[in-house]
């Protein structure tokens, strides 16, 4: 579980390091604070986790603390990724 | 359905193997549907699109046209209701039809962004009783975003809602919305106390007034409006996203859109009055010979056709991109929407220059085209707005 975490995470810092040039992402940093993110950012980012990791992005989990920080989104991917039986 | 042609690597293609596949080419379907457009424009659209521009509107009886034959809603998904055809061929379709009318490809733009802005955020409710109804084209969209006061920057909206009760109930002004004179449903962007919230609202909603906007520069007859929200009321299950991402997410889905729409029309307007140049050049006869015979005559169509063979390739590539679900789709459409309407008014200018005094009549339709070339500089995020926009997105690889 650790070990699926943890690539996930490799995945968005990945993704969010090619538009946060020059600034090495810290996984529970704030990007909404650092100020980088305007909204074609948002919506890329909603791309990006769909495409990836394969799940929907929906109209009830438009909550900015879902994509806060690295952590936050690697939680929604967590919580949206249906458990293997 | 078909699909695109710029292959992702097989099995075969992966790393070491020799690949020399990088194919930009339409499919035998792409092709064909192409084909059966350029034919439908050629009936329908084109011998009439001077008409409609002079009298500053196009006839809603083209509507059921455009449905029966699948150009209303034809990017939405099949199983809702929509034609189901890949992002390269729907950029192809809307080159043809941007060659014939740009006003035609401005309902399209407009009624299919709104119709995909729903199905991506629209409640149960709508998703299940508005959007197949509009991804059949059987009720027309249009987005209603821009205020006397809010064009490039649409976080400046004043155009309110607040909850009454079971509805909310939207004051305010919104202008220039395309099609907004004849459309059913309006996307319309407010602010729900301090979060900028979109709402998808009947045209025959009690207090909604519009009225007909004449007289603009180009896309003559694109039926904009000025509508009004006087104390209108919407159902709460019309408000279309959470509060506060109506502009990010629900405008954003709508725009970018938007964006590939209005870069493939743009190329529609660049081929359009390249072939007219072709054509006028191999006739038109100056000092002795055959104008194409001249060599500033053929420098320049020479950078007309370079122009334009460029800006369909970003398009055709912002599509495969779109038909992958690639994140990258939206910077490279951005990219495609910037080149693809800068050439279509340099090649407009140049057919124009062209053609001489012939051009700026009204004999041929090339002053239309200069006319509605501008427009998509301005449209869906101004030249200047995709200049700032583009150099904040990662370098993509081809």
């Amino acid at each position: 579980m650790e070990a699926r975490t943890e690539e996930r995470k490799v995945k968005i810092r990945e993704f969010l390091g090619k538009f946060f040039r020059n600034h090495e992402l810290k996984d529970e940093e704030d990007i909404f604070a650092l100020g980088f993110v305007n909204s074609l950012l948002a919506i890329q980012l909603v791309g990006f986790i769909e495409k990836e990791f394969g799940v929907a992005v929906e109209d009830e989990d438009l909550d900015l603390d879902n994509f806060r920080s690295i952590n936050k989104i690697e939680e929604l991917v967590e919580r949206k990724t249906p458990v293997a039986v | 359905m078909t699909t695109s042609t710029l292959e992702a690597p097989t099995a075969d293609t992966a790393a070491g193997a020799a690949d020399p596949s990088l194919r930009l080419e339409a499919s035998p379907s792409q092709r064909q549907a192409r084909q059966d457009c350029r034919a439908f424009v050629e009936q329908h659209i084109a011998p009439f699109a001077g008409a409609w521009d002079r009298a500053g509107e196009m006839p809603i009886e083209l509507v059921p046209e455009l449905r029966r034959h699948g150009y209303l809603g034809s990017i939405l998904p099949a199983d809702v209701g929509g034609g189901g055809v890949d992002a390269v061929t729907y950029g192809l379709l809307t080159e043809e039809i941007g060659r014939g009318c740009s006003s035609v490809r401005s309902l399209l733009t407009v009624h299919d962004m709104s119709t995909l802005a729903l199905l991506r955020w629209g409640s149960a409710q709508v998703k299940e009783e508005l959007v197949p109804v509009m991804a059949r084209g059987e009720r027309l969209g249009a987005l209603a975003l821009s205020e006397p006061g809010a064009g490039s920057d649409p976080s400046a909206v004043t155009t309110t809602a607040r909850q009454d009760g079971e509805d909310f109930v939207l004051d305010g002004i919104k202008k220039w919305t395309t099609f907004g004179e004849i459309a059913d449903e309006l996307l319309v962007l407010a602010r729900l106390g301090d979060r900028l919230t979109t709402f998808v609202v009947s045209a025959d909603a009690p207090g909604l007034r519009r009225e007909p906007l004449r007289h603009m520069v180009g896309t003559r007859a694109s039926r904009l409006a000025t509508i009004t929200f006087d104390g209108c009321r919407v159902p709460a299950h019309r408000q279309v996203g959470r509060p506060g991402f109506g502009l990010s997410h629900v405008v954003g889905t709508a725009l970018d859109h938007g964006r590939f729409s209005v870069a493939c029309g743009s190329v529609g307007i660049a081929q359009a009055c390249l072939e007219a140049s072709l054509d006028y050049a191999a006739e038109r006869s100056q000092g002795g010979s055959r104008i194409a015979e001249h060599q500033l005559i053929q420098r320049r169509l020479t950078d007309m056709i370079a122009g334009t063979r460029a800006a369909r390739l970003l398009c055709c590539r912002a599509g495969y991109l779109r038909q992958e679900k690639d994140p990258a789709a939206i910077s490279e459409t951005m990219i495609a929407k910037y080149f693809a309407s800068r050439t279509a008014v340099d090649v407009a200018n140049s057919a124009i220059q062209l053609h001489g005094a012939v051009g700026l009549s009204q004999e041929k339709p090339l002053e239309r085209y200069l006319r509605d070339a501008k427009v998509t500089e301005i449209i869906e995020g101004s030249t200047e707005i995709q200049q700032i926009s583009i150099p904040r997105y990662p370098l993509q690889e081809l």
